[in-house]
């Protein structure tokens, strides 16, 4: 039997069908949000975390996992390169650069619910120098002999008094990440945004967010807004760009010229070139008076002008173009110019001329007889360039650099090796001519520095271990080094070190060849990225990230 | 000969003799960089497009071929002779020589031969120059080359040496030494001609994997592995296709050897 529906029913059946839909809408919507969050990130790690202990830290893997778990008490801000309050709310240098005093926000949980205090600053700088740990991190704040000593005046101040002055103290702060004293799980309580939830070994990493993690976003939210991050060890980086372009991964850190330019063929809107970055490649000539390389040549390597006449034969500009695909910058001395504060701006790069070069090279008594150069004892110059096997882009780099000192009659034989018998060469026979690596700033403060520039160094590559510094201009930039490491004043650092800067340009114990620009791709699902120069190049902000929708 | 083995020895003729003409064929030295022409694909001035560094391909290919081919037998030959010397007078002589032979090729054969190599090219000085490099890449792969063809030459020595015609003329008072160069080596000779054969091949793609390792040949020299190193992290087969004509080339010189090879190992059988 058909029954006709009034229209009050009718009415009351629409209205009731209306908020079922409506219903069923919101509890959707609620369902998705609370089911999403701020979603789950993919990355890879490109080699095995070698530990969880943010003291212990000396690898990259090991290095991401403590930015992204680890609570600092200030922080340097990745794209304006100033320092940020983190934990502490505020601090204060002493004068003569030995203490440091934080103030601390108060009311912090660790991820396992025991509450933050100066104790654990203070449990934290007696572990990290402790020189039985043997730790990396605590390895900068080492200036002299003596103990540190911590002084807890209430639950949220501390006064850090080291022995001797740490030259930019408060920015190696940026690197330690606060432990628990009280904790029973030990370094696995953090104050960072994430923390560790899962770890298979030689699989993957599972950090989720820290439930009690102190920072909250403009509108209140608390951050971070991301559930998780799973991070991937994948060393092959073919595979982690083929994941990427499937989908499995929403983003690359230090991605290859190639791969960033295969990229973006297809996808230009995920990759992202963020200028030329800290990393520096150069080529240097071994100027160790032991070595067992032929007097001539030794004369041919020691001599500054021989050594800037290869700088100018060099065409750099070929190099980025060429090798890099254009994503890399002529370098200019030890120095980037991404390095804001510290770069000297006065400095410009060495500009290609292979007839400015070889008349340079002519004026020093070399000659050019069919062809090729020699000295003027009749030696063929004619000399080899290690680097290691594997690296096409340094392999490349030499290729380039052996056709444009064959411009001027220089003959370079091209020589591959495995890195442990490149590096023998290097630290221990010296059985070497010139060798093209690179170095990797992580630091901003020229005190990185300080193992590579004092002549006394290991470092030191070009003549390392020196007892006494053997010229005039390696005296004046230990001097320069010590005096701007034993300076409050930035002012005058930067002084110092753009002093240095000049010296090493005007000599050239290092040819630096480029600056590698800062590569990255970031999934379109991803928001809230913005890749910067300074690693972690693109989740430094990782805490305002999210996949999807928030 | 079949009509395969016809087509094999007219593939690496023309192979050869490209190789060798490459004075002539090839539009510009191996070594020349057209740096405003980096990675480009095939045009009429670069037939197979240009490297990353911007050198020629197709002449890339044609020296690296000569290269390839003409030293590959030469480590090979080199390899048989030792093969020969070791394996054969082991075999023919027998007891404690063929037990110390033996126990030396086993020992050869137990090593890591690519650590050996990358060891071997640690310790060379450095300043050698790229022809000398690729003469010492082919004459350690030929030094180290032959233990598998040892054991092979030792046991058809062996039963040679038991056979009736050795026995009747060492019956009839032949000397030792006329008897092994008379009697044994002849008959030697088909298995060492298969060994020859097989060898080439094998030190082709030995060559190519050093190469794809950075070890082989040194810069800007061309050779087969350093050109298959090209395809490294190449994503599709179809985004630059003429990238794989040196591996084309590989596979189709390593197939005609072994459909050569064939005949030879007809010839020792």
């Amino acid at each position: 039997m058909r029954r006709h529906k009034s229209g009050f029913e009718q009415m009351t059946n629409t209205c009731g069908t209306a908020i079922s839909v409506a219903m069923l809408c919101l509890g959707f919507l609620l369902g998705h949000a609370v089911a999403q969050g701020g979603g789950e990130l993919r990355f890879c790690l490109r080699t095995e975390p070698k530990t969880f202990d943010p003291l212990k830290v000396e690898d990259d893997a090991s290095a991401s996992i403590r930015y992204l778990t680890g609570g600092v008490l200030v922080r340097v801000n990745r794209q304006t390169q100033d320092l940020e309050p983190g934990l502490a709310v505020s601090w204060k240098v002493s004068k003569d650069g030995r203490q440091i005093s934080f103030r601390l926000r108060s009311g912090i949980l660790f991820s396992d619910g025991t509450p933050f205090s100066a104790e654990d600053v203070a449990y934290t700088v007696q572990q990290l120098m402790d020189p039985a740990l043997h730790s990396p991190t605590g390895d900068a704040f080492r200036s002299g002999t003596g103990n540190v000593e911590t002084n807890v005046v209430s639950p949220s101040q501390i006064v850090i008094t080291f022995p001797a002055q740490v030259a930019g103290l408060d920015r190696l702060f940026d690197q330690v990440a606060i432990l628990s004293q009280r904790s029973s799980k030990k370094e696995m309580a953090v104050l960072g945004p994430f923390m560790v939830a899962d770890y298979k070994p030689g699989s993957s990493v599972l950090l989720k967010r820290n439930p009690n993690y102190w920072k909250t976003d403009e509108q209140g939210r608390k951050l971070p807004y991301l559930d998780s991050i799973h991070l991937d060890i994948q060393p092959n980086r073919d595979v982690e760009l083929l994941r990427f372009k499937r989908g499995e991964l929403d983003l690359i850190n230090s991605l290859d010229s190639e791969y960033f330019d295969k990229l973006a063929a297809t996808s230009p809107q995920v990759v992202h070139d963020a200028g030329a970055s800290l990393d520096s490649e150069q080529l240097w000539f071994n100027e160790v008076a032991k070595s067992p390389i032929p007097n001539y040549k030794k004369n041919w390597f020691r001599s500054a002008s021989f050594r800037r006449a290869i700088s100018e034969a060099i065409n750099r500009e070929d190099l980025s173009r060429v090798v890099f695909h254009g994503h890399a910058q002529p370098a200019v001395g030890p120095f980037s110019p991404a390095n804001k504060f510290w770069f000297n701006s006065k400095l410009k790069p060495q500009p290609y001329s292979s007839d400015a070069a070889l008349k340079a090279l002519q004026d020093e008594g070399f000659r050019m007889e069919n062809g090729t150069l020699k000295d003027k004892d009749g030696n063929e110059v004619v000399f080899s360039i290690i680097t290691n096997s594997g690296n096409k882009y340094r392999e490349r780099m030499a290729v380039l650099i052996q056709d444009d000192l064959q411009k001027i009659g220089i003959r370079v034989n091209v020589v591959t090796l495995d890195f442990p018998s490149l590096i023998e060469r290097m630290t221990q026979t010296f059985d070497y001519e010139a060798i093209i690596l690179g170095l990797t700033n992580v630091d901003l403060d020229p005190n990185g520095e300080m193992n590579v520039w004092l002549s006394s160094s290991e470092n030191h590559q070009w003549n390392p271990q020196q007892k006494a510094p053997e010229t005039a201009w390696e005296a004046e930039i230990d001097r320069l080094m010590r005096a701007q490491a034993s300076s409050s004043d930035p002012k005058k650092r930067k002084e110092a070190f753009d002093r240095v800067q000049e010296i090493v340009v005007e000599q050239e114990p290092f040819i630096f060849l480029i600056n590698k620009n800062a590569l990255s791709a970031v999934s379109a699902a991803v928001q809230g990225a913005a890749p910067m120069i300074l690693s972690p190049q693109t989740f430094w902000n990782a805490e305002r990230l999210f996949v999807g929708t928030k | 000969m079949s009509l395969w083995q016809k087509l094999a020895c007219v593939i690496l003729a023309l192979v050869l003799c490209g190789s060798v003409a490459a004075n002539w064929l090839a539009p510009a030295g191996y070594a020349k960089q057209y740096r405003e022409a980096t990675d480009a694909p095939p045009s009429r001035a670069h037939w197979l497009g240009t490297d990353e560094m911007g050198r020629d391909r197709f002449a890339r290919v044609l020296y690296g071929t000569r290269i390839s081919l003409l030293l590959a037998p030469a480590a090979a030959l080199l390899s048989t002779l030792m093969a020969a010397l070791i394996g054969g007078l082991a075999g023919y002589l027998g007891g404690i020589w063929a037990r110390m032979a033996m126990a030396v090729t086993d020992l050869f054969l137990s090593l890591p031969w690519l650590f050996l190599l990358i060891t071997a090219r640690a310790l060379m000085p450095l300043n050698v120059s790229p022809l000398i490099s690729v003469m010492v890449t082919f004459m350690l792969l030929g030094l180290l080359g032959w233990t598998t063809a040892a054991r092979v030459l030792c046991t058809t020595a062996a039963s040679l040496r038991g056979s009736d015609f050795v026995r009747q003329a060492q019956a009839a008072g032949l000397p030792a030494q006329r008897l092994f160069w008379v009697h044994v080596v002849p008959n030697l000779k088909p298995v060492l001609y298969a060994q020859f054969w097989i060898s080439i091949p094998v030190f082709i793609l030995s060559e190519a994997n050093l190469g794809i390792l950075g070890l082989g040949v040194a810069e800007p020299m061309p050779s087969w592995g350093s050109l298959l190193k090209e395809l490294e992290g190449l994503v599709s087969i179809g985004e630059e296709p003429w990238k794989f004509v040196p591996l084309i080339l590989l596979v189709v010189v390593v197939t005609s050897f072994q459909v050569l090879l064939s005949k030879q190992e007809e010839m020792a059988a």
